[in-house]
């Protein structure tokens, strides 16, 4: 069935139909209308979910920790200064290798107070061990709740999962959306049966102290479960594109085969910049795009051309672009922009500029200083 | 094809639905691409406010706002001495607006359509608050320079949208207008 809708109710339906049994969740904008259409949801018994209210988005994320140690799916969704507030559960979350999917829909951190978009929330968490996905249109958005699901549920992964995407572009944005039938979507995605629950009939000891040695092996088992998390996303998104007819993976590449340049950008901006593309490429530029659907892991592997231009929503202070400086020294001509900052607008128009700009070896903050 | 319209009215007059009934009739005519946002701000009821469809034949993946639009749609003509509703207007687009008067008395320099949208909703008792919503007919009028958005289409999306009565009322208030539109 296709419906039309925004990416925030997109994101309540696709929670609902992966059968999230508790959801925690604190309202903030751009994201309100997940939590309400959730509620709703439960409210009217279309979910069968324990819909718990909390005072702030730290307790949304400790009542998901709570649900999800007791084998049970979770969700929650956030933006900007609510994830912000979850930092020190984001990290409990991950380090207790717990299989919680949110959604963050990406806002700008005031002062000066700004609802727009901006990808420096999500950014900012990017070493709590979430997995962290960034969607380019309302069905990837779909698609990739669904899956995160199967992919942070995987044994060989065990580890929570952050979908993003752009903040009213987006998020109150009205697209067309592919949604499957509920039991094609319950044969990809089984019930949740977790290795080990906190249970009552079984006890066991959770959150010890835990001596240095220990520690360190507990923290070198999650870098490689994020590791072997690169298989998971890469046969996870096959499986979808076989059911479902949408292929996904690490990353997904545009017109790159005989590419000179590649444009290496995520999110809504990945969805744009395939008009650049198409543009440039009527022009005679042998350009191509990378969009990078995940950015943990990074798919360092899933990125080795020789000259990469590099669009974020994000900046390290101190530092700059983040991804452009994940990927400095790994790629041997990079060009790195930081574009759209605070919502500002980025057609495709600013994406062939800052290609042509790239060719006359710029880079930059678009539009405010390149050189 | 690629269309691309603004909708401008204020805070409350709806803009933002008739951008989404616009693009839910698009999508059941057999558009594979639509898209209905509103522009990315606080909005105030009585302030001045802008909402985008993108209607294609083609998937759409333009996700930045609409700078050049094919068509202008004014819900409320006081807002064009404080806006320039023309600005970004492509040289033969089209500019609808919801006034009593004919296209030949305005003489813009634009392609002009005209629909008395405010009586259409009187006549169709589509009132919130004793105010006339102009929503709904005014996309009724609009579909009338689109091709391949069908009224039957947009009547559905209109009967899903509001429920019962108000439904009904609205979706002949499409009709009304579909059919009075002055081009």
């Amino acid at each position: 069935m296709i419906v039309i809708d925004t990416a925030n109710h997109i994101s309540a339906l696709a929670a609902k139909m992966a059968r999230a049994r508790v959801i925690a969740a604190y309202p903030i904008t751009p994201q309100t209308t997940v939590v309400e259409k959730l509620a709703e949801y439960v409210e009217s018994g279309e979910l069968d979910a324990e819909f718990i209210r909390v005072e702030s988005e730290h307790s949304a994320m400790t009542a998901c920790i709570a649900a999800e140690a007791m084998g049970v799916r979770t969700f929650t969704a956030t933006a900007s200064h609510g994830l912000l507030l979850m930092h020190e559960m984001l990290h409990w979350a991950g380090l207790a290798r717990l299989p919680i999917v949110m959604v963050n829909v990406n806002r700008a951190i005031g002062p000066g107070w700004n609802i727009w978009s901006d990808a420096n929330d999500s950014m900012a968490q990017r070493d709590t061990g979430w997995l962290h996905f960034y969607c380019s249109s309302n069905q990837e958005v779909y698609d990739s709740i669904i899956m995160a699901y199967k992919i942070a549920e995987s044994q060989e992964v065990m580890l929570p999962a952050m979908i993003c995407y752009d903040g009213f572009i987006l998020s109150h944005t009205s697209m067309p959306v592919e949604v499957p039938e509920q039991s094609k979507i319950d044969e990809f995605l089984p019930e949740f049966k977790p290795a080990w629950k906190i249970d009552v009939e079984n006890p066991i000891t959770h959150g010890n102290i835990v001596e240095p040695h220990y520690y360190a092996r507990i923290r070198y088992d999650m870098q490689v479960a994020m590791e072997r998390a690169k298989k998971i996303i890469e046969e996870v998104g096959e499986e979808w594109g076989k059911k479902f007819g949408r292929d996904y993976g690490l990353v997904q590449e545009y017109k790159c085969e005989d590419a000179d340049y590649v444009i290496l950008t995520m999110a809504s901006m990945a969805a744009e910049a395939k008009v650049a593309v198409d543009e440039l490429r009527n022009k005679g530029e042998k350009v191509g795009l990378v969009n990078l659907r995940t950015h943990r892991p990074m798919p360092f592997e899933r990125l080795k051309y020789d000259k990469i231009i590099v669009i974020e929503r994000a900046v390290s202070f101190g530092l700059g672009g983040i991804v452009y400086n994940e990927l400095k020294g790994r790629v041997p001509e990079l060009y790195g922009f930081i574009a759209g900052i605070g919502g500002m607008d980025v057609s495709y128009r600013d994406i062939e500029r800052m290609y042509e700009l790239a060719k006359e070896g710029k880079d930059g903050w678009y539009p405010i200083e390149v050189k | 094809m690629l269309k691309e319209i603004i909708f401008y009215g204020r805070g409350g007059q709806g803009a933002v639905t008739a951008a989404n009934l616009l693009a839910s009739a698009a999508l059941k005519s057999g558009n594979k691409g639509v898209q209905a946002f509103p522009f990315f701000g606080a909005e105030r009821r009585g302030a001045p406010v802008k909402a985008f469809a993108r209607i294609s034949n083609e998937e759409i993946f333009l996700r930045s706002q609409i700078r050049e639009p094919d068509i202008v749609v004014v819900l409320d003509t006081g807002i064009m001495d404080v806006i320039d509703v023309t600005q970004g207007l492509k040289e033969n687009g089209t500019i609808l607006l919801n006034t009593p008067r004919n296209p030949s008395e305005l003489s813009l320099p634009y392609k002009t359509a005209t629909v008395d949208a405010t009586t259409i909703a009187i006549e169709n008792e589509i009132l919130v608050g004793g105010i006339p919503v102009v929503n709904t007919p005014m996309v009724g009028a609009l579909i009338r320079l689109l091709d391949g958005v069908k009224l039957e289409a947009l009547q559905e999306a209109v009967m899903e949208r509001f429920k019962g009565r108000a439904g009904e009322k609205n979706a002949n208030a499409v009709k009304v207008a579909y059919e009075k539109v002055k081009l």
